[in-house]
């Protein structure tokens, strides 16, 4: 019996088949991402078990006045995602379009900050190997914080360009109206992805920054 | 081919078949891909025991040694056993057995193999530049601050190769759960999905690990920054844990797909329903997730603390559990079986025993004290070469011969594949037996020198290694001859149940003419019913 006319890819039977399939595939992929950043999160555990004051000296040299605001726009961002999967699963075209750009801005957002705190910490010599001063005790392990430090934050800002360039192909699909009510995986999948990227943020803040304050 | 009709190799052009996006022609990439790189890594082994016949080890330089079983490591295990069932046999047969079209994302599939390629060309590039002599397992400090050669290239290509690893697990999760066709429940399917489900979900938990160790290593290496150096307060023990994290999963990858392939050829070559469908099938599942807490019996001489050491030991035992509980299976579906000897079913019998061997000797090495004699000794290589050799690669030569008619639409020549089956069991038992032997009076392994009363089994050892050789090498040539005079293949020659035996040979590009519909349990054969002249079908 064919199946009115909602598209789908050869290989499955229905549509439907094909939305549980692409859900099903990003969370799998989801998965991996966890384990991807488990792997550091677990180094930065055994640095932060082992030298817990030198950590804790380090972390106080990272701004709040950076990573808080950072942490605000992306729970925004996550916000406006939210919308605009709702107004794709509803058909609207132009809410869609326009809390996704509005997600972009975001997204963008946070990573001009970044990269003002990234010149902050370069300016302050907070950078291992490179330019990296320490006049505390337990250089070393201050540095190694740092360490993980850039490795965390940098791998998660690579995440959220990713997200960014994601977003705007939907964007500009959801402009040419190829993101209806019947055929919205696109939107709800890479919302999936951004909130990822956002949950990420939300534990490598208080990990990073949060060290010993009260 | 011009007679027969439409199937998925009916068109030619190279631009066809590196283009593609059918599951079975991938399924074929990756066999070219995967014997190029076992070729390679064969002929490395070869220069090493050529290089052991002689105690002094002097065909060719102690560093040249080092290289080579670091390159035959590496290509064995990322570039020829992960893929090797899962990536070849896997991509073709798995949407065939669940009565679907294509995997879930034809497109991820091929980027799968495209990345699995410049993989293994980054690691060809780093042995062509100058090699890399860490072993296989990039130990730290050596591979970080000590180790000269092209460490980081070797590195970049096995990350790369993973992410192909990741994506190939996430597809088969994804057709495994959404793509089976009506009727076809999770009780219906056939073990080799319920194993390489499995396998899929190592590939996609533990394989990320693995890509942050290594990229740790080579930040550490390019910048002298990082968390494994004691210098900088790290620790190179931690590398140990987070490589093993990875790796010990990673040889049930190894070894589980095999697993799935030999549930297949034993109840149709002995006619008989699989015994225990429910314990094979979970136990998969078992050795799964247990793989995953066992990693610290790789570490019992490096400064572990005895408790977890035990804790690591008892585990270890117990994720033997599930395996022997296959193996009892297996036999017991043999007994009363109308068995017939024919070239898969040889190497399904090769694999039991010398998977039993290379399981139980196992076991000695997660006794801690036993460990403590035999680590880092020649024992070792001979277990996981019973398993990696011994199951895998059996297995493998297995399912390629089980499913060659499937996927070629011709018969090999029997009589020359039982020889070769024969041949290979010989051969590879006397690679590897003296090596046990090897082991236990206390050889220690990657070394090319060692005191001359060894050299009897070494010599053995070589011997056993061309017997080997030649075993691999007949399948090559009459799988080739095969193709073009092969004995034309009927959808079914071995009267398997099974949907992907339900479809032509060679099949057509969408696999199925219908989608099937399953209304019966798997593994439906009857001993008794195939000594009467067949019935008339009923329709």
């Amino acid at each position: 019996m064919p199946e009115p006319a909602i598209a789908h890819a050869h290989q499955f039977e229905s549509a439907e088949q094909q939305r549980d399939a692409d859900t099903l595939g990003m969370w799998t992929f989801l998965a991996t991402e966890v384990l991807f950043f488990g792997g550091l999160i677990m180094c930065y555990t055994f640095g932060r078990f082992s030298y817990p004051q030198a950590f804790e000296a380090a972390s106080h040299h990272l701004y709040v006045g950076y990573g808080g605001p950072n942490t605000a726009i992306l729970l925004c961002s996550s916000f406006t995602m939210a919308l605009a999967v709702r107004s794709a699963q509803l058909g609207r075209r132009k809410a869609l379009v326009g809390f996704l750009i509005a997600t972009i801005l975001f997204g963008l957002g946070f990573l001009v900050v970044k990269g003002f705190e990234y010149h902050t910490d370069y300016v302050e010599q907070l950078v291992p190997r490179w330019r990296f001063h320490w006049e505390g005790a337990d250089a070393g392990h201050a540095e190694l914080f740092f360490w993980l430090y850039f490795v965390l934050t940098g791998l998660h800002a690579i995440h959220v360009t990713i997200g960014v360039g994601l977003l705007t192909v939907v964007a500009i699909l959801g402009w040419r109206g190829r993101i209806t009510a019947e055929n919205h995986m696109t939107a709800e999948i890479t919302g999936l992805y951004w909130h990822f990227v956002d949950i990420v943020w939300v534990f490598l803040f208080p990990l990073l920054y949060l060290i010993g304050h009260r | 081919m011009n007679n027969e009709p439409e199937n998925y190799l009916s068109e030619h052009s190279v631009r066809s078949w590196l283009l593609t996006t059918d599951h079975k022609r991938i399924g074929i990439l990756y066999l070219l891909s995967i014997l190029v790189y076992f070729a390679v890594a064969a002929v490395a082994a070869a220069l090493m025991r050529l290089t052991l016949l002689n105690p002094t080890g002097d065909l060719v330089l102690p560093e040249t040694y080092n290289k080579l079983f670091t390159l035959h490591g590496v290509l064995m295990v990322w570039f020829f056993l992960i893929p090797s069932i899962p990536a070849v046999l896997g991509n073709f047969v798995i949407p065939m057995m669940i009565g679907a079209r294509d995997v879930a994302f034809p497109k991820l599939n091929l980027l799968s193999w495209y990345l699995f390629n410049i993989g293994g060309l980054c690691v060809l590039y780093a042995v062509v530049v100058g090699g890399v002599d860490t072993g296989w397992t990039f130990y730290t400090p050596y591979s970080t601050t000590y180790a000269n050669g092209h460490v980081v290239t070797m590195i970049m290509g096995v990350f790369i190769a993973g992410f192909g690893s990741i994506l190939t697990g996430l597809n088969f999760i994804v057709t495994i759960h959404k793509m089976r066709a009506p009727g076809l429940t999770w009780f219906r399917l056939p073990l080799f999905i319920w194993s390489l489900y499995s396998t899929s979900l190592i590939l996609v938990l533990a394989t990320p690990v693995l890509a942050i160790t290594l990229l740790a290593i080579a930040v550490e290496r390019l910048w002298g920054v990082g968390i494994f150096d004691p210098n900088l307060g790290g620790d190179p023990v931690l590398f140990q844990h987070m490589f093993w994290f990875y790796s010990h999963p990673a040889v049930y990858i190894m070894i589980l797909p095999g697993m799935g392939v030999i549930s297949e050829v034993i109840p149709c070559f002995s006619r008989k329903r699989i015994f225990g469908y429910h314990f094979v099938a979970f136990s998969s599942i078992a050795i799964a997730v247990v793989g995953f807490s066992v990693w610290g019996h790789h570490m019992f001489v490096s400064s572990q603390s005895v408790y977890a050491a035990m804790v690591f030991s008892v585990l270890s035992f117990i994720v033997a559990v599930p395996s022997a509980i296959k193996v009892f299976n297996w036999t017991a579906t043999l007994y009363k079986g109308s068995i017939s000897y024919d070239t898969p079913m040889l190497y399904a019998f090769g694999f039991i025993g010398l998977f039993t061997i290379g399981g139980l000797t196992g076991l000695f090495l997660a006794s801690i004290a036993v460990d403590v004699h035999l680590h880092d000794t020649y024992f070792v290589v001979a277990h996981f070469h019973y398993i990696m050799v011994g199951g895998m690669v059996l297995s493998f030569m297995g399912g390629l011969h089980y499913w060659w008619p499937k996927i070629t639409g011709r018969m090999y020549p029997e009589i020359m594949g039982r020889i070769a089956a024969l041949v290979t069991f010989i051969g590879f038992n006397l690679t590897f037996f003296p090596q046990f032997l090897l082991g236990y009076l206390g050889q220690p392994r990657r070394y090319h020198a060692y005191p001359p009363e060894f050299q009897v089994f070494h010599v053995l050892s070589t011997a056993g290694a061309s017997i080997l050789g030649i075993g691999y090498l007949m399948p090559l040539l009459y799988f080739v001859w095969s193709l073009k005079y092969g004995q034309r293949a009927p959808a079914n020659p071995w009267k398997a149940t099974g949907l992907e035996w339900q479809t032509p040979s060679p099949p057509p590009s969408e696999n199925f003419h219908e989608t099937p519909i399953v209304t019966e349990e798997p593994y439906d054969y009857h001993p008794e019913a195939d000594e009467l002249p067949p019935e008339p079908q009923h329709a």
